[in-house]
């Protein structure tokens, strides 16, 4: 089917999320989207969905206009879409996600279960997926629940398919074969709409790629375009895609964790007998596909897990029991994964968020009174140091940018002295601009001997901070190897190959 | 780059994270409490004497003979075999293994039968154990129709604190027009009505201008309190013999079901609503797992914004079903006024509505459970009534404390951390 949008215009409030777009997907072709964090892709694709009513504009599927008030009506139409964060039940089985919406009943209302099942087998078989249809999505790897999304979108006869960032939470194995569905899904007729910011991904499998920036289209590009081209149009200007980083000058060993092991509420080791070291002068990044215990290990380390087993010291002295007050006061800066939820108040301002973890004493607080003056000269201060671009201390956190609100966090870490600093995510969802910032100021931590760990799941991250690079899978360490250690071993690894073996296979 | 090698292609085994040896001493210290109490009872305040027990009531034609058992004797075995079962609790957990809840249900059997036994010893009445469950089941009617209302409300995503509201609405509502018309079926329509109207309000403060629902419910709850009330004194006090005083129903006995010993007059020798209690669990959970309109609703209660990307219109789904909660809700208020006391009076529902949200907890949000729990609170609400006829030692006033008691050590205890509904209490604001 053939996908036409003509000037699609969403704004919410004075902010234009999506000015005057068109695009046009041909029958059978995969077309990228490509764009930073927050250009407006996802609010562009939203709108073709019908979750979102556009203010301006009209979408065509084979030249007829269609309306859309919901997104039942765009699924009538034969528009799919696999979303970012998986729109699936997860208490629910694999057949009743798909069949949700649109069930068949038999007698007495009773839901056709079987009817369902042959319908993801029939599915899984045509596309050589191995997808349970009895399996609870909760149970199931995130590889297999975007294969269940994608079941339920072809369970309804799509045939415009939309990935929204698809690739997120895959490992890089997984992408691949992603990929490979991706091009068997166009063979068959489906026209794709492949949504990203990761340039590679764009070069390997789009046929055309439209590039937006604040809300416009600022040009198509074409997949044998290098890298460095391709970045400068989705980011503006020229940009530099590797930070620089001297070799490490690893010193003494500061961090030792020796069989760590986290205990959650339900009662699952989420880490299980971890041992490691960092020394003063070198990042240490923790790989891994999203929700493989690096959560978890970070907050240990902080003293924000309940039930934790092993130990932890820094510089001889043990951080483990210790309430994170204490953690704090022995010099340990974290930096948290979710900066909306654990690392601001939104609600406060930047000056106020700047201190928060000093509100224990001087020269912050004295006989229990906020020093205001000396806040503001701090908070003032830090707001030059780290280009905060805000109208002014007094605003609140909640209204900056992601990447501002990251540099008031880094700001609060990096101010106090660090004998640690733990970096969970420190860019995720961030613009290249800012991705840049906080990577030299990681860097930055490092050259002034502090020891560092960086957990992140984004490959690119961790190449090109780590110098060591831990990953973990299932709550434990696969390996630890060198820095430059090549990505087809770290992907292996990923998915729980021993880092020698893994070696051979890549 | 070509696919990767076939030992990495995800596959539909779940992830097994390994399980930590985690040693659970909650059920040993709980029942060793227990246990205690029964030493201290059995043992140091022993009372002696004979106790006997009646199993039968006087409309049954196969008559069980009264059993008579000497206190002493008892006293000796339970206080045993309490203490060995909490033994084997705690040597269960000490190898991290979970104490089974069928011996958690032999233990409170044990302890209730010695318990019996302690009170009623040297009485001259026997304990009535027939009448004791019949009236067991007869109070916790209101309760189940309130958890069931909960559920429904709770599984879509609404927290309903308003169960109480909507039994006393249905109660005042149904003596009401029962009385008026005196058409005892016009007046459970009416109760139904009434707890339909105490949802809208729930519905469409919380669904459509997302108040916290939980402050919706409790200003709810003081809103109708506050307004039967008045009404009562003006309205229903000084007619009460044409507004206050409805038809009852009257008991239906099953045919040939209502001659088992025991088991007849507890469940089959009863009034019309409490048929339809045993229709309404049935039907809301086949309809709440089996049927579409479940499916659907309960994808609205987990996960909204899934369930409206597949076209379900959440808002809707979730207004309807509150209105039916209330309207079920509704329908137990009916039977304090139509089943049981036979008029209405002032704030008669006493905190059920509360019992019954702590049913729909204990019953982990699932019809069948939360009836089973609602009928041990109701049990426990009809001990005292027991207990005060055969002249028992406790003072009647602390009798009065022991369905809250049980209400709060079933959900603290015995539950601890269960998963209810994702999105419940949650509104969903579409953008």
């Amino acid at each position: 089917m053939k996908l036409e949008l003509r000037g699609i215009t969403k704004r919410f409030g004075s902010l234009v999320a999506n000015d005057h777009i068109d695009l046009t997907v041909e029958p059978g072709e995969i077309h990228c989207l490509l764009g930073e964090n927050g250009a407006g892709k996802s609010t562009l694709m939203n709108v073709l969905y019908g979750l979102y009513q556009a203010d301006e504009g009209e979408i065509l599927l084979n030249d007829e206009v269609q309306h859309f008030s919901g997104p039942g009506d765009a699924m009538n139409a034969g528009i799919g879409m696999v979303h970012q964060h998986f729109m699936l039940i997860p208490v629910f089985t694999v057949a009743e996600n798909v069949m949700l919406g649109h069930e068949q009943t038999k007698f007495g209302g009773l839901l056709n279960l079987d009817d369902a099942r042959a319908k993801v087998r029939e599915i899984s078989a045509r596309f050589g997926f191995d997808v349970d249809p009895d399996a609870l999505v909760e149970d199931l790897p995130v590889g297999v629940q975007q294969r269940v999304e994608i079941i339920k979108a072809l369970s309804r006869d799509a045939s415009v398919l939309v990935f929204d960032e698809p690739t997120a939470v895959l490992t890089p194995q997984e992408t691949d074969e992603l990929m490979a569905i991706m091009r068997q899904l166009k063979q068959s007729g489906t026209s794709i709409v492949f949504i990203t910011h990761k340039l590679r991904e764009v070069r390997e499998v789009a046929d055309r790629i439209t590039v937006i920036r604040l809300g416009k289209v600022v040009g198509e590009a074409s997949p044998t375009d290098t890298n460095e081209e391709l970045a400068s149009l989705m980011v503006g200007r020229a940009v530099d895609l590797m930070i620089d980083k001297g070799p490490a000058k690893p010193g003494e060993v500061a961090l030792r964790v020796e069989g760590l092991s986290v205990i959650d509420h339900r009662n699952q080791l989420v880490v299980n007998n971890v041992s490691f070291d960092v020394r003063e002068g070198e990042v240490l990044a923790i790989a891994g596909v999203q929700g493989n215990g690096q959560t978890e290990l970070t907050e240990a380390i902080v003293g924000l897990q309940p039930k934790v087993t092993g130990s932890i010291s820094l510089g001889g002295r043990s951080l483990r029991g210790l309430s994170v007050r204490q953690t704090l006061d022995a010099g340990v800066g974290f930096v948290p994964e979710d900066r909306k939820i654990d690392g601001l108040v939104a609600e406060m301002t930047i000056a106020e968020n700047l201190m928060l973890d000093r509100s224990e004493g001087e020269p912050f607080v004295k006989a229990g009174t906020l020093q205001l003056k000396f806040r503001s000269e701090f908070a003032e201060e830090k707001v030059r140091e780290f280009d905060i671009r805000a109208q002014g201390i007094d605003t609140h956190v909640g209204r900056l940018s992601g990447g501002n609100q990251q540099k008031v966090v880094l700001a609060r870490e990096l101010s106090r002295e660090l004998r640690l600093l733990v970096a969970a995510q420190p860019t995720r969802g961030l613009d290249v601009g800012s991705i840049e910032f906080v990577h030299t100021r990681i860097v930055e931590a490092r050259d002034a001997g502090v020891p560092v760990i960086v957990v992140s799941t984004e490959l690119d991250e961790v190449v090109a901070l780590a110098d060591r690079i831990a990953v973990m899978y299932r709550g434990g360490i696969v390996g630890i190897v060198p820095g430059d250690t090549p990505r087809e071993v770290l992907g292996l690894m990923m998915a729980g190959e021993h880092p020698d073996t893994a070696g051979e296979a890549a | 780059m070509s696919v990767a090698t076939g030992s990495v292609t995800p596959s539909s085994a779940p992830i097994e994270l390994e399980k930590a040896v985690v040693r659970n001493w909650k059920p040993p210290i709980g029942l060793g409490i227990f246990a205690l109490i029964g030493i201290l009872l059995f043992v140091v305040f022993a009372r002696p004497g004979a106790t006997s027990f009646r199993f039968s009531t006087d409309g049954d034609q196969i008559q069980i003979p009264i059993w008579v058992v000497d206190a002493g004797a008892v006293y000796i075995v339970v206080t045993i075999l309490l203490i060995a079962i909490a033994a084997v609790s705690a040597f269960l957990a000490y190898r991290a293994r979970r104490t089974p809840i069928w011996l958690i249900a032999v233990f409170a059997a044990l302890f209730m039968f010695g318990f019996l036994t302690w009170a009623a010893a040297g009485a001259s009445l026997p304990v009535q154990i027939a009448s004791l469950l019949v009236g067991a089941v007869s109070l916790s009617v209101p309760l189940v129709f309130g958890a069931l209302g909960g559920v429904i409300s709770e599984r879509v995503g609404v927290v309903n604190v308003a169960i109480e509201g909507q039994l006393l609405a249905g109660a005042f509502v149904s003596a009401l027009v029962a009385s008026a018309t005196g058409m005892q079926f016009l007046g459970l329509l009416a109760a139904m009505v009434a707890g339909v109207l105490v949802s809208f309000v729930l519905a469409a403060f919380s669904i459509k201008y997302f108040v916290d629902q939980v402050i919706v419910g409790v200003v709810l709850n003081v809103l109708v309190v506050g307004l039967t009330s008045f009404l009562f004194s003006t309205l229903l006090a000084p007619n009460a013999a044409l507004l206050n005083s409805p038809p009852r129903f009257d008991r239906i006995e099953i045919p040939l079901l209502s001659q088992i010993p025991i088991i007849g007059p507890v469940f089959f020798r009863q009034t019309i609503i409490v048929y339809l209690v045993y229709i309404a669990v049935f039907v809301v959970w086949f309809a709440l797992f089996k049927t579409r309109w479940g499916l659907r609703l309960r994808s609205v209660g987990e996960h909204p914004q899934a369930a409206d990307t597949v076209g379900i219109n959440v808002a809707r789904t979730r207004f309807w079903n509150v209105s039916l909660a209330g309207a079920i809700a509704g329908l137990g208020g009916a039977y304090y006024t139509l089943g049981s006391v036979g008029a209405f009076n002032k704030e008669m529902t006493a905190g059920a509505g509360f019992i019954a949200l702590a049913a729909v907890i204990f019953g982990r949000w699932d019809p069948i459970r939360a009836t089973l729990a609602a009928l041990l609170f109701g049990f426990a609400l009809n001990l005292q009534y027991a207990l005060s006829v055969i002249g028992s030692p406790v003072p009647s006033e602390f009798m009065l404390m022991v369905p809250y008691l049980v209400t709060i050590f079933a959900v603290a205890g015995l539950v601890g951390y269960v998963r209810g509904p994702a999105a419940a209490g949650k509104p969903y604001v579409k953008s």
